[in-house]
């Protein structure tokens, strides 16, 4: 069973659909019980982080999280999901994230070439950095996946699995053992998103 | 590099997918689940999805489309049609949709895109913008079309974008349905100033008039089109790959 945690932001329906459409039991939950029996976690997100890290922690689901990590349990962050999993972000001010994975997360807009629209939005392909990892089980480097973003991981080179270019290389995926995080949303990708989903759901 | 994106977009009426030649005539086409799932095969980067009913049985007909679409197909879907408040995206939202697009609700009260803007992120807001040359300006249309509001669109758009809009789908009523190519220069005084992704729309008749507009207009960042998709004239697969022969970059199955 698949457990996408639900901690009031955004909609997961296309997130659930996506599993039930590569034959995964999923669950959409903020219950720590079903969270704590679940084989893997998807911890989701969109908008902005400091909220979101508030929602996350107040309804407790923050400490569920990082003892389920601790355990070996596997877990996905997506898009703002991902981000969370950093040291920290400057989104709007300073936030802690959940320091699951060394790096921070900050603007594109200053590092990126002058005229460059922000958000980073639409298809891009990946540069896959580690092409054994078996989250690419079943794509290729080049295939395109679908972003939506205007801050990126930064200082987590060690991590880093896959980058997108946008006159820089921006942090698209990032593994460090049992956590795991894509920048994109495999939801919005078409097969090769759902080819990551499958990889995720085998990885152990 | 971000791609060139390719969107074919359903009109939908009483469940059914329908489009029209510049606004009037409406024909029946098929099935939007289908259709939709067919396009996603092809290679289609993005689905748009206009409710053109009228009825409130439509637009419940409507929303059970959407969500069976946003179940079986997994790239970004736009809808828009009757959008005049927040509870329309939410109502959109909730069944699958990933961008709502505004237009007639929008000019009637321009506070919806600053409202949507700040509950669900620009990136949601996208501002459907129908414009017609009227003694040397461009005009915003009205109604699908059929009413001018006598508002300059470039002005218009500033405004929109300054509100939060996240994406301005530009059609041209000049253009549309006369399958003579897009409106380059409309689109390249839209692009002058516009910082957000910016959608072609109207009058695409063949694969060249998509190499045109990318290699004319280096700002637009999609094409976006029905009939000619829908009736088999052009393939996206084909056109994906002429593009690409093109030196334009696209998502490639």
């Amino acid at each position: 069973m698949i457990a996408i945690i639900d901690y009031g932001v955004g909609n997961l329906f296309s997130l659930q659909s996506s599993f039930a459409m590569i034959g995964q039991e999923v669950t959409v939950t903020s219950d720590k019980t079903v969270i704590q029996n679940a084989d893997r976690l998807i911890l989701p997100g969109v908008g902005a982080f400091g909220d979101a890290r508030k929602k996350l922690a107040m309804h407790g689901l923050d400490e569920t999280l990082l003892a389920q990590a601790k355990d070996g349990k596997m877990i996905m962050g997506i898009c703002l999901g991902m981000q969370m999993l950093f040291d920290k972000s400057f989104e709007y001010g300073e936030h802690a994230g959940l320091s699951l994975i060394p790096g921070e997360v900050v603007d594109m807009t200053p590092r990126i070439r002058e005229g460059l629209k922000v958000p980073h939005i639409g298809w891009n392909a990946l540069d896959l950095a580690k092409p054994d990892h078996p989250l690419f089980r079943y794509i290729k480097n080049g295939d395109c996946v679908y972003f939506v973003h205007s801050y990126f991981a930064d200082k987590c080179a060690a991590d880093t699995i896959a980058t997108s270019e946008y006159d820089i290389p921006l942090t698209a995926a990032v593994a460090k053992d049992n956590v795991i995080g894509c920048q994109f949303h495999p939801e919005k990708s078409g097969r090769v998103g759902l080819n990551l989903l499958r990889a995720f759901c085998e990885m152990k | 590099m971000i791609t060139k994106r390719i969107i074919p977009c359903l009109d939908i009426r009483d469940g059914r997918v329908v489009k029209g030649v510049n606004f009037a005539g409406l024909r029946d086409v098929s099935n939007p689940v289908d259709l939709a799932a067919f396009y996603s095969e092809c290679g289609a980067d993005e689905l748009v999805f206009y409710d053109i009913t009228a009825s409130s049985e439509g637009r419940t007909l409507f929303t059970d489309i959407l969500r069976e679409v946003a179940r079986t197909i997994f790239i970004p879907l736009t809808v828009g049609g009757g959008i005049n408040t927040v509870a329309d995206f939410e109502r959109v939202l909730s069944c699958g949709a990933d961008k709502v697009s505004v237009n007639s609700g929008a000019i009637r009260n321009p506070q919806l895109i600053e409202d949507a803007a700040r509950r669900y992120g620009d990136q949601c807001v996208v501002l459907s913008v129908d414009a017609k040359r009227v003694n040397g300006t461009y005009h915003v249309f009205a109604k699908g079309g059929r009413e001018d509001t006598g508002m300059d669109a470039l002005e218009w758009i500033r405004r929109g974008l300054d509100m939060g809009a996240g994406e301005i789908v530009l059609n041209s009523i000049d253009t549309d349905g006369v399958k003579k190519g897009f409106d380059l220069e409309m689109l390249s005084d839209v692009c002058a100033f516009a910082n957000v992704p910016v959608i072609a729309s109207g009058g695409a008749g063949c694969i060249e008039d998509f190499v045109t507009l990318f290699k004319t207009i280096p700002g637009v960042d999609a094409g976006l089109a029905a009939s000619i998709f829908h009736f088999g004239e052009v393939a996206i697969r084909d056109l994906k790959e002429t593009l690409h022969h093109n030196g334009i970059t696209v998502r490639r199955l």
